[in-house]
């Protein structure tokens, strides 16, 4: 069984660092993931952890530093920074007719599918005749083709079968070792396990702090 | 101006008793209509009378400072109206600052135009010109602004996610919201469209109907409604379009995020 998650030292990359970062609902004191990391995200429903993704996407208002590598967020515009950072919601949204209508490379997409398990013509497909998982992994892969330094994963397997979750986990295990990061939320703890296996962030009551293991 | 025959009140009455039918049948089904029907009866004839009053005073004295006083309150009035019919208007002071700046622009330009053209009235600010045209723009303004708002925060409501989740892309907001703000500009700009396509055809406008009823000649009459219809389609169309700009931007901020949360929260 390989290790996807295991972090090579030569990632490269740059991580991802959050300092004091606020919102109505939540604190975070700070943390760093580092280039090549995925840090697993656990608590209660309702703790914060989406609230956490958004505010570090800037898709909410919040304060607090938070930069990738040498970038700080306030330096770049919204746009600019979401596509470094991207956030890919629980539940996609989809906002034309067809598969394809969501990526502005269709060939990406061609090239994607096969490792999320997909049939290689459903970029042709409308929206309409996707399943809750297809729906998932293709909010995963838009997500994936524009090739941002972090990622943040909200529950990205949460309505799948155990073999689509391993081919998810090897997907992101891919990004990571070209040099992304990743913060993954997940009420799996096994998943959490595979994910690090040496700290994961806990968020409890809207506070998130780190948590590490020897 | 050409004085028309006067209209006996007698007349007036007899008609106000074509009312008697919807009142009987509300009365009937017990539709719960009647009252409403007859306020609104009631109210649009004292402000009927109230503006007549009040145009006649104007037109004797013609003070420009009145006039413009007089149409700034009916912008008033068209402001507040149009924030009434939103189901979740901005909150605060824009939800009516948006659709009373919007339509001030329109009515302003509508305005400039037929005092620059065709009408060129004397004086140039003429209360028995400005102020039923003035009427009439705005009338139509609200609607449009009105239409075009609720539909783009309808849409902002309903389709906020897929807003967001290309946000979350790095798509910018402006880029994001397009397909919303081309819906809601068409949605306000329906009933101009659909009244320069039936008219003349389907109905004749009151203004036209009320020219030739009052003894002006049908082609001075055509002539006069077509310019006025123009002058409500160009006023309607740049207060549609500006109301939905400020609202759409007032739903964003500078860090392109969607700000649902400008609107007055839903009532539970």
């Amino acid at each position: 069984m390989p290790e996807p998650f295991e972090r090579s030292e030569d990632a490269g990359g740059s991580g991802l660092r959050v300092v004091a970062l606020r919102r109505p609902g939540l604190v975070a004191e700070g943390f760093d993931v580092a280039a090549g990391e995925c840090l697993p995200v656990m608590g209660p429903s309702g703790a914060g952890k989406t609230l956490l993704l958004r505010a570090i996407a800037d898709l909410d208002p919040n304060r607090g530093e938070v930069a990738v590598g040498d970038v700080a967020r306030a330096a770049v515009s919204g746009p600019a920074w979401r596509r470094r950072v991207a956030y890919v919601a629980a539940e996609s949204a989809w906002w034309a007719q067809t598969v394809d209508d969501h990526f502005a490379v269709p060939q990406r997409l061609v090239e994607l599918v096969p490792a999320l398990g997909l049939p290689a013509d459903s970029g042709e497909w409308p929206v309409a005749r996707l399943s809750s998982g297809e729906r998932q992994r293709l909010a995963l892969a838009r997500a994936l083709v524009r090739d941002p330094q972090v990622l943040l994963l909200d529950e990205p397997t949460a309505a799948l079968d155990a073999d689509s979750v391993a081919r998810i986990e090897a997907v992101i295990g891919q990004c990571l070792r070209r040099g992304a990061c990743a913060l993954w939320v997940t009420h799996d703890a096994a998943q959490a396990q595979r994910l690090n296996r040496h700290r994961r962030l806990a968020v409890n009551a809207g506070q998130a702090r780190l948590e590490r293991f020897r | 101006m050409t004085s028309a025959p006067d209209l006996p009140l007698t007349h007036l009455v007899l008609a106000a008793g074509l009312l008697a039918l919807p009142l009987g049948a509300s009365a009937w089904l017990r539709l719960g209509l009647a009252r409403p029907l007859l306020v609104a009866a009631v109210r649009m004839a004292a402000q009927l009378f109230a503006i007549g009053l009040v145009l006649d005073a104007l037109l004797r004295v013609q003070v420009p400072l009145w006039i413009a006083a007089l149409l700034a309150v009916m912008l008033a009035f068209a402001g507040r109206e149009v924030r009434a019919r939103q189901e979740r208007p901005l909150a605060g002071a824009w939800g009516y600052g948006v659709a009373t700046l919007s339509m001030a622009a329109g009515l302003t330009v509508a305005l400039g135009v037929a005092l620059a053209t065709a009408v060129r009235p004397d004086p140039w600010f003429d209360a028995g010109v400005l102020i039923p045209l003035g009427g009439m723009i705005l009338g139509n303004a609200m609607t449009g602004v009105a239409l075009a708002v609720s539909a783009l925060v309808r849409g902002v409501e309903s389709e906020g996610r897929a807003v967001e989740a290309q946000l979350a892309l790095g798509e910018p907001i402006d880029v994001a919201l397009r397909p919303l703000v081309r819906r809601a500009l068409a949605q306000g700009l329906m009933p101009t469209i659909n009244a320069m396509a039936a008219t003349g055809l389907v109905f004749l406008p009151g203004m036209m109907t009320g020219q030739i009823l009052a003894g002006v000649a049908p082609l001075v009459a055509v002539k006069m409604q077509l310019l006025v219809m123009l002058l409500i389609s160009g006023g309607t169309g740049l207060g549609a379009l500006l109301a939905v700009r400020l609202t759409a931007h007032r739903l964003s901020d500078e860090r392109h995020r969607l700000r649902i949360d400008r609107l007055v929260p839903r009532r539970r």
